[in-house]
């Protein structure tokens, strides 16, 4: 349970958000030539980081919009909240 | 050797006010070299060790625990037990459990406090009756007790249930499994414990590990703030953690780590004697032989390690608690807490080797893992000991994700996520 600080609508309580899961894993370019281990680890495999941690969420009750966000999963602190198709601000 | 524990030993130790009991387990020192590890002492890896030097005679080998015996999920779960899941593959992982949990305290010389109260999934729409009349086929033909009950039925089965063609979502019917139950959980971690080290297992506490040493594909062991161990065999058995050390060992795993929250209520009279789940508003109630309501939460939708949970969730949770059992309005509950589950795309468990030698995984079990406790051990323990698994977790293995031959028990499985 926690704040997020939405870029388009600003602070808002966590239960209106969707979290999106992992971010920046890049969709296939050519899908028809992966391979069943690429297509394994695109669909199933991820990090699931105990720490800081780069992920997508939704407003799903609010402007609907996808956003990054940069937490640490071990204490669900955010330090950075950033639009889709930025750079990531923090290494 | 251990003293058996029997009533007469409880008489006797009662005459020095139980104060020279002999000890459970020991505290040893790592030792430098051990044919197989343990990655860590929850139910589900003291199982583990247990089946190795029962089962399959290796006798030099360790539980590493960051924590303390049973501390973790082991100990923060609903204790529910059943075995009542969809596919073939489920059905005989499940059962075979069920099988053990039925001998397991003789098994153990430990009252594990097994109790077959009965486990009934309520259902509250059309497709909840459909869902759930399937699966009471499949179970039958595949040899598991299961029932459909009428909403007369479930009534005259719980009748504190609140049947009432008016609420939000009616009970329309429901499934009851007569031979699943509840158990003690912490007795389960002990008496595995206590039997594992009786066959000399160093079970050591307070030893986290901080990584894992690879040469080329191979595994060489484990370092630990205790030290470095040498071993060519590694089972992890980290629950909520397992990433963080599949990534200690340069893998990743299919899965996501989520809190998952229970509660209980100040103990009562004996008021429900059955376990009651309910998937679709998302309630599930037993009681405890303390008295208390123990009361199953959902899961955060998000990564998180807090082990705490969020009060929406147990908000709703507690919401629908009281639309199906008025008579709680009054109960106060007195604790609450969270537990990391680590969850599969599928929902079902993975008990396999891996892409490295002698590096084996049990984890995935998601919201559900206490009721496969022995079962899961058992086959754990075959797939170490022969480095290959057997037939009952064969469907288990990691490469189904890449197969795509998924076990989705996402029905079955009572926390949605």
């Amino acid at each position: 349970m926690f704040i997020i600080n939405c870029p388009f609508c600003g602070e808002r309580d966590q239960s209106e958000f969707s979290a999106g899961g992992e971010a920046h894993i890049i969709r296939p370019k050519q899908p028809t030539e992966l391979s069943d281990d690429e297509w394994a680890d695109f669909l199933f495999m991820r990090k699931n980081i105990k720490g800081i941690q780069f992920e997508r969420w939704y407003h799903a009750h609010g402007c609907r919009k996808w956003f990054n966000v940069v937490r640490d999963t071990s204490n669900d602190k955010i330090h950075a909240v950033y639009k889709m198709g930025e750079k990531p601000p923090i290494k | 050797m251990k003293n058996n524990y029997s009533i007469i030993s409880l008489l006797k130790n009662s005459l020095s006010y139980h104060e020279n009991w002999q000890q459970a387990w020991r505290d040893p020192e790592p030792k430098k070299e051990y044919d197989a590890v343990i990655v860590g002492g929850g139910g589900h890896g003291l199982a583990t060790a247990f089946y190795l030097a029962k089962k399959h005679k290796m006798k030099n080998i360790a539980v590493v625990e960051k924590g303390w015996i049973g501390g973790g999920n082991t100990g923060r779960n609903t204790t529910i037990i059943r075995s009542n899941y969809l596919w073939d593959a489920s059905a005989g992982l499940y059962d075979h459990a069920l099988k053990i949990w039925e001998n397991l305290s003789l098994e153990l010389n430990y009252n594990v406090m097994f109790s077959q109260r009965g486990v009934m999934n309520l259902a509250h729409n059309l497709q909840d009756v459909r869902d759930l009349k399937r699966r009471t086929h499949a179970n039958r033909l595949n040899g598991i007790d299961a029932e459909w009950l009428s909403t007369e039925e479930v009534k005259k089965f719980c009748p504190i249930i609140n049947t009432s063609p008016n609420i939000r979502y009616p009970v329309l019917g429901g499934t009851l499994q007569r031979r699943a139950g509840t158990a003690r959980h912490d007795a389960v971690a002990w008496g595995y414990a206590r039997g594992a080290d009786e066959m000399g297992v160093d079970i050591i506490q307070n030893c986290e590990v901080k990584g894992i040493k690879r040469n080329g594909d191979n595994v060489e062991g484990i370092e630990t703030i205790k030290g470095f161990i040498k071993t060519k065999k590694i089972g992890v058995v980290a629950a909520g953690h397992s990433s963080v050390i599949a990534n200690m060992a340069g893998i990743r795993l299919p899965l996501e780590s989520k809190p998952l929250q229970a509660l209980v209520s100040e103990p009562v009279k004996p008021i429900i004697d059955t376990v009651v789940m309910s998937n679709a508003v998302h309630a599930y109630v037993s009681q405890s032989d303390k008295g208390e309501l123990v009361i199953g939460a959902g899961t955060d939708a998000y990564v998180s390690y807090t082990q705490r949970g969020s009060h929406n969730i147990v908000e709703g949770t507690l919401k629908a608690i009281l639309e199906l059992y008025p008579i709680f309005s009054r109960m106060k509950m007195l604790r609450q807490w969270g537990g990391i589950v680590d969850i599969c795309p599928d929902a079902s468990p993975i008990i396999s080797k891996t892409s490295i030698k002698g590096l084996y995984f049990n984890c995935g079990w998601g919201t559900g893992g206490f009721k496969a406790t022995p079962g899961s051990g058992d086959l754990f323990a075959h797939t170490i000991a022969n480095d290959e698994p057997h037939e009952l977790n064969a469907a288990f293995n990691i490469n189904r994700f890449i197969s795509g031959d998924l076990v989705d028990e996402h029905g079955a499985a009572a926390v949605a996520h």
